[in-house]
């Protein structure tokens, strides 16, 4: 049976994690890694270790915020973006589910509105995103001062061709 | 010189003043924009986050519309550049996932235009001389620090810009402009954005951080190129923490001293009008 590294490393399809010595320069130049439950390089010494259930429950994979600063500066060229990516994408289709719940919803309000208009209408998504965290009051102040200057679009163009946006979605979701 | 223009997202909504200064300023350079045809969403952090396949598709569909036109295609956001140049690298090293992408998309990856960033067409093809010239009215007084935040840049085998860590291209066109460039060590730091809604106690936090290091370096103001950073740092920051933040194109703009070059101010969340007036820019 594949090990959970094993797994993982087929996903990320690049430098195999065993390539990280473990220096820490990810860690170190991680702007969320002092909110991160375990840092970075922690993430590779558990999956090397095959702590799957921790790993893909941890908060870090969430907290996560693809800046890549890990991968320009990792000495072995390991992907540690992507292999956020992968973990984050491993605990959605195997049902643990997000740690940090309302960032995977902030995902899904984003993927639906792409999916319905093809482009981001954003306060249509900010609704639906309040609607499915249940976090209904904050930003409300933002959001009126924003519509006052105009920023915010009620009516945008959909993408004309929603076909082919759809079947994208519906190409490469399981669900 | 004419390019395919992809303005995303963002650009027709939070990011409308880049939009709006974008537009300006290739007028002014002889830059003719051409919009991508029924163009849709790149698909940004939240495809990629939970979707690899999703997020190279939406991606592929747009850049296989812009191929049609045949030129190189312009796209302002830091975002959706990144994505675009993500895409690319993955469809032009991995033959099996191109296949496969094609069959979602159901088109044809050709690969063969160019995804520029302004930034680069600005310095690379229009030229520091060329922007020097068109000066009217010279930012004397402001201080920027430039910040490119981390999307356009990293990592730097997709991105494909030269000087990753401390890039200086904003920083030259700001010079030309006539601005007192201050130099800091943030200029590709991450600003939060993609946590900005759903994590906003620690995206706050991460922009108090790069205020008090632009305020040390100097600064009485940021400029960058990127929708999501303008979005998060004209908003996020602590109150008595805010400086102005401005679109690169807004400046160059101003300094070009285009028609409507201070409309786009009056939306900004941290207003930059007081800092205009007393330098008297505006």
């Amino acid at each position: 049976m594949e090990t959970f590294l094993e797994e993982i490393n087929k996903k990320i399809h690049g430098v195999p994690l065993q390539a990280c010595y473990h220096c820490r320069k990810c860690t170190a130049g991680c702007p969320a890694a002092s909110y991160m439950e375990y840092n970075p390089n922690k993430i590779i010494k558990m999956i090397q270790n095959g702590q799957k259930d921790k790993v893909l429950n941890s908060s870090t994979i969430w907290l996560c915020l693809s800046c890549e600063t890990c991968i320009t500066r990792c000495p072995n060229k390991v992907d540690i973006a992507r292999m956020m990516d992968v973990l984050r994408q491993m605990a959605i289709e195997s049902g643990v589910g997000a740690r940090e719940k309302n960032i995977l919803k902030f995902h899904e309000a984003f993927l639906a509105s792409i999916r319905s208009r093809g482009r981001i209408n954003e306060p249509m998504m900010l609704v639906n995103y309040k609607l499915k965290s249940g976090d209904y009051f904050s930003d409300m102040g933002a959001g009126l001062e924003m519509f006052m200057k105009g920023k915010i679009a009620l009516l945008s163009p959909k993408t004309k061709d929603m076909k082919s946006v759809k079947g994208i979605f519906d190409k490469t979701q399981s669900k | 010189m004419k390019v395919s223009y992809y303005p995303g997202c963002s650009l027709h909504a939070t990011g409308k003043e880049y939009d709006q200064s974008m537009k300006a300023v290739s007028r002014a350079l002889n830059i003719e924009l051409k919009e991508v045809d029924d163009w849709s969403c790149c698909g940004a952090s939240s495809a990629h986050a939970t979707n690899f396949d999703l997020s190279i598709a939406l991606s592929a569909r747009n850049l296989i519309a812009a191929e049609k036109d045949a030129m190189d295609v312009m796209v302002p956001c830091a975002a959706c550049f990144n994505r675009f140049k993500t895409a690319e690298h993955h469809l032009k090293g991995d033959k099996e996932l191109k296949a496969k992408i094609e069959g979602v998309v159901g088109a044809r990856y050709q690969g063969g235009i160019a995804i520029r960033n302004p930034i680069d067409i600005i310095y690379n093809e229009i030229g520091i001389d060329a922007l020097k010239a068109k000066v009217v009215k010279p930012l004397v007084g402001l201080k920027p620090v430039s910040y490119y935040g981390c999307l356009l840049l990293r990592p730097p085998e997709v991105c494909e810009f030269e000087n990753y860590e401390n890039p200086f291209m904003l920083d030259k066109m700001m010079q030309a402009l006539g601005a007192d460039v201050k130099n800091w060590s943030y200029k590709t730091d991450c600003c939060g954005g993609s946590l900005s809604i759903s994590k906003t106690a620690i995206v706050v936090d991460m922009c108090d951080k790069l205020m008090a290091a632009a305020r040390e370096a100097g600064a009485n103001c940021v400029v960058t190129a990127c929708p999501l950073c303008m979005a998060n740092l004209d908003m996020r920051p602590s109150q008595g923490m805010k400086l102005p933040i401005f679109y690169f194109t807004e400046l160059i703009s101003l300094a070009f001293g285009l028609a409507g070059s201070t409309e786009t101010f009056k939306s900004h969340m941290t207003d930059p009008q007081p800092l205009l007036s007393q330098l008297r820019l505006v």
